[in-house]
């Protein structure tokens, strides 16, 4: 590089210094910190002591552990591909030309901007298992409602429920990747004689793949890591721990027990599952993703 | 071509970048280092004081703390209300910046202090001549750990039964007199639970004794009012066995959580499901309102019998100004052997490790702590002095008409605290979980209790590891302070 250059260089980093600082402070060394902490018994108040693979080794042990990884893991199984399909059958209703179109949109979208803890208490009232809205309507059609929030067998499908109602994120996303495919692709199918099934299947689906993987992708770091609303509505993990999530414990661990190093070891765990998880979903849809620019 | 490569000298733009760059360093480091002034411009210092109270509970402080700045010109005492304190505290020393007086309760003292976030007071308390004596015995002891005072009171609290003497006279029974053993709360909760049921194809309302024994088994009813419930409020499950004769841990280095009183506790908890039903009671359950509102159950008269500490009259003064009620010693299961029996509690005044200001700061807690503030404080919160000695007019013009209930209960030989471990939070909701699996009927107390004893002895026996390790270094280093 010439002097020119590596002055440009230093004045550009200036520039951005702030962020980088930022970044570094912020972001950066606590990553690090949390890497060395996980191998570490550290209580946050005094020196952190090195134990090895101890907190390791503790998780697999720990049968609270065990239990709030295979609530997680039954939550996401159930809201990301239910989540995924909604949002795309909603986006592609609302694509139509129907009457009052941007009302529609702006009524399933509405959810997404209400802040977590308001919709978790509106939740609370709705899933109550004697005056809720929900089992009330449910008595309507002479169904009796179970105890939403008291049930051990009802909480994580009341947060799956709750988790649909949200879905207006992805749906726009979709709306627009929906928008996005050409018309003309449509209209030669037409002449061609296909069905509104067959367009979605073989037009509509593989234009907007990479829209699809990439509320996947954000699908399987989110509810993974879903807190707010479990922490809310349940606190310590509700009955008989049912709705006690990775991220949920993860924090008890670190500002209830002082267990930070624990803590710290939880969340590295929880990152190796997500990056697992996200290889392998990207291994898996790569064949079928289809990229305009390629 | 670059348009800056005909300038000379320092360019606009790089000093820009440079004074940029200079101030995002400065910024981070202001953030992290510099303190805020620590005295007001007339040389008074500053003692900042973290407090957990908001409403009315914080007036009543914020007027002590007037009182204690007009009476000296050389100590300004700021109080801030923080939410959450105690994980707030625990952040702020851990960071180095805590505030001078910090208000937490009783239960984290042994962890905070045990992790070296605590000033032990012991010198400043000989200095002012405070004495174990000049409190009721239980308050001393919840806020002394391994030999060393780490705080001193602020607001005591106990626990008895509260009734509804409305709804004892309904039931026939006398609305003075309240139960005084287990048993006779269990007959008496039966009288004045009212179900609905139906016979003859006809929906009628019966009081439970009347159900015929083929009713009570099939459970085919309706709860439309309750006697009484462990599960109301829902926040004394690690402790029922206290009422028992038991405790949660030896003192020494065992957890008790599956002694043969607390499963017998336990017992008595999940009768109340198997008797009424649990789909019942959860159906009931599910139509209490928030705890603070008038649609508490026990003070919107769905509920008859509630244990609840000191700060119920508050609540039913504000949302149930027309409930007729009495407080008593929550019965124990053998009144003989176990009279008297509560939880004590306390609000307490800590100096945080790292605090700028402890001889300042220990001075406005000495203050707090003499008989005139700390009665002022506790009459503007509705609860008792923790001081052994109370003067005559504090209970003439105490607002609660049980108020020396709750006083007998705090001087009782069987007021027990909760287990005075750092791994109490732990124990605690084990504790929680193993009531839930209990009354849902999911576990046995015995499987339940043995599960929690397992998990919480195992985390106990490292914590007590680690702290024979470090206690010598620990006491040297507090003997220093």
């Amino acid at each position: 590089m010439t002097r020119r250059e590596w002055r440009n260089l230093g004045l550009g980093l200036a520039f951005i210094s702030p962020w980088i600082i930022g970044f570094l402070a912020f972001t950066a060394y606590p990553v690090g910190a949390s890497i060395y902490y996980s191998f570490c018994d550290y209580d946050v108040f005094s020196k952190p002591v090195w134990v090895g693979l101890l907190n390791y080794h503790d998780m697999f042990t720990d049968a609270v552990f065990w239990k709030s990884l295979m609530n997680t893991i039954y939550y996401a199984a159930f809201s990301l591909p239910l989540g995924l399909v909604i949002s795309l059958l909603v986006a592609v209703m609302l694509n139509q030309s129907i009457k009052a179109r941007s009302v529609f949109r702006t009524i399933y979208f509405l959810p997404s901007l209400i802040p977590v803890v308001a919709s978790a208490m509106i939740w609370l009232w709705i899933l109550n298992g004697k005056y809720g809205l929900l089992n009330h309507f449910l008595a309507l059609i002479h169904v009796k409602g179970p105890d939403w929030l008291a049930d051990e067998h009802w909480t994580k499908p009341s947060l799956i429920l709750m988790a649909l109602w949200g879905i207006g994120g992805s749906m726009v996303i979709y709306l627009a990747a929906l928008q996005d495919v050409p018309r003309d692709l449509y209209e030669s199918a037409d002449i061609d004689g296909a069905t509104p099934w067959h367009k979605f299947v073989h037009i509509t689906v593989p234009l907007i793949s990479p829209v699809i993987y990439f509320n996947l992708i954000m699908g399987i770091i989110g509810s993974l890591q879903v807190f707010a609303q479990p922490f809310i509505m349940f606190g310590g993990g509700g009955p008989n721990r049912s709705a006690l999530f990775y991220a949920v414990y993860l924090y008890q661990n670190a500002f209830d027990y002082y267990e930070m190093g624990y803590a710290c070891a939880m969340a590295w765990v929880l990152f190796v599952i997500i990056l697992f998880l996200t290889w392998a979903a990207t291994k898996s849809t790569r064949r079928h993703i289809y990229y305009a620019g390629e | 071509m670059n348009a800056f490569a005909y300038r000379t000298g320092p360019h606009p733009l790089k000093t820009a970048a440079v004074w940029l760059a200079a101030a995002g360093a400065a910024m981070l480091f202001c953030g992290c280092v510099k303190p805020p002034p620590d005295h007001t411009p007339d040389g008074r210092v500053i003692v900042d004081y973290w407090e957990k109270w908001t409403g009315f509970e914080g007036d009543a402080m914020q007027a002590v703390v007037d009182d204690f700045n007009a009476s000296q010109d050389h100590i300004l005492v700021r109080k801030l209300t923080v939410s959450q304190i105690d994980r707030k505290m625990m952040l702020a020393t851990a960071g180095g910046n805590p505030p001078d007086v910090a208000g937490l309760w009783s239960h984290n003292i042994p962890v905070y202090a045990e992790k070296g976030a605590l000033t032990p007071l012991d010198r400043y308390i000989r200095e002012a001549g405070i004495k174990p004596e000049d409190y009721i015995p239980v308050y001393w002891r919840l806020c002394s750990y391994e030999g060393f005072v780490w705080a001193l009171p602020s607001t005591p609290a106990t626990v008895a039964l509260h009734w509804n003497k409305k709804m004892f006279r309904e039931a026939g029974l006398d609305p003075e007199r309240p139960p005084r053993s287990i048993a006779e709360l269990d007959r008496m909760a039966e009288r004045l639970t009212i179900v609905r049921t139906v016979r003859n194809g006809k929906p009628v309302r019966v009081r439970y004794p009347d159900l015929t024994e083929e009713e009570k088994k099939s459970k085919k009813f309706d709860i439309i009012q309750l006697g009484y419930t462990p599960t109301e409020p829902g926040w004394w499950n690690p402790m029922w066995g206290y009422w028992f004769g038991s405790s949660l841990w030896d003192g020494k280095d065992r957890i008790t959580a599956d002694s043969p009183e607390n499963i017998a506790a336990f017992k008595w908890f999940q009768s109340y499901p198997l008797k009424y039903g649990l789909e019942n009671m959860r159906t009931f359950g599910a139509s209490f309102g928030n705890f603070a509102s008038p649609q508490n159950p026990f003070l919107a008269g769905k509920v008859a019998m509630v244990l609840q500490g000191v700060w119920m009259y508050n609540f039913i003064d504000k949302y149930a100004p027309g409930l007729e009620w009495g407080a008593a010693p929550f019965p124990s299961v053998d009144p003989e052997k176990y009279p008297l029996v509560t939880l004590a509690e306390c609000d307490v005044l800590v100096i945080p490790r790292g605090a700028r200001h402890v001889k300042e700061a220990f001075e406005f807690i000495r203050y707090v702590n003499s008989r005139g503030p700390m009665e002022k404080l506790n009459l503007g919160q509705r609860k008792f002095s923790p001081l052994s000695e109370t003067s005559p007019d504090f209970i003439k013009h105490h607002p609660n008409p049980y108020i020396e209930v709750f006083i007998q209960l705090a001087k009782s030989p069987l007021a027990r605290t909760v287990p005075r471990i750092p791994i109490y939070n732990e124990l605690s909701d084990e504790m929680y979980v193993a009531g839930d699996r209990i009354f849902s009927l999911i576990a046995s107390p015995e499987q339940a209790l043995h599960t929690v004893q397992e998990r919480v002895q195992r985390k106990f026996d490292r914590e007590r590891q680690r702290w024979k390790m470090i206690r010598k270094h620990r006491i040297e280093e507090w003997k220093k302070l």
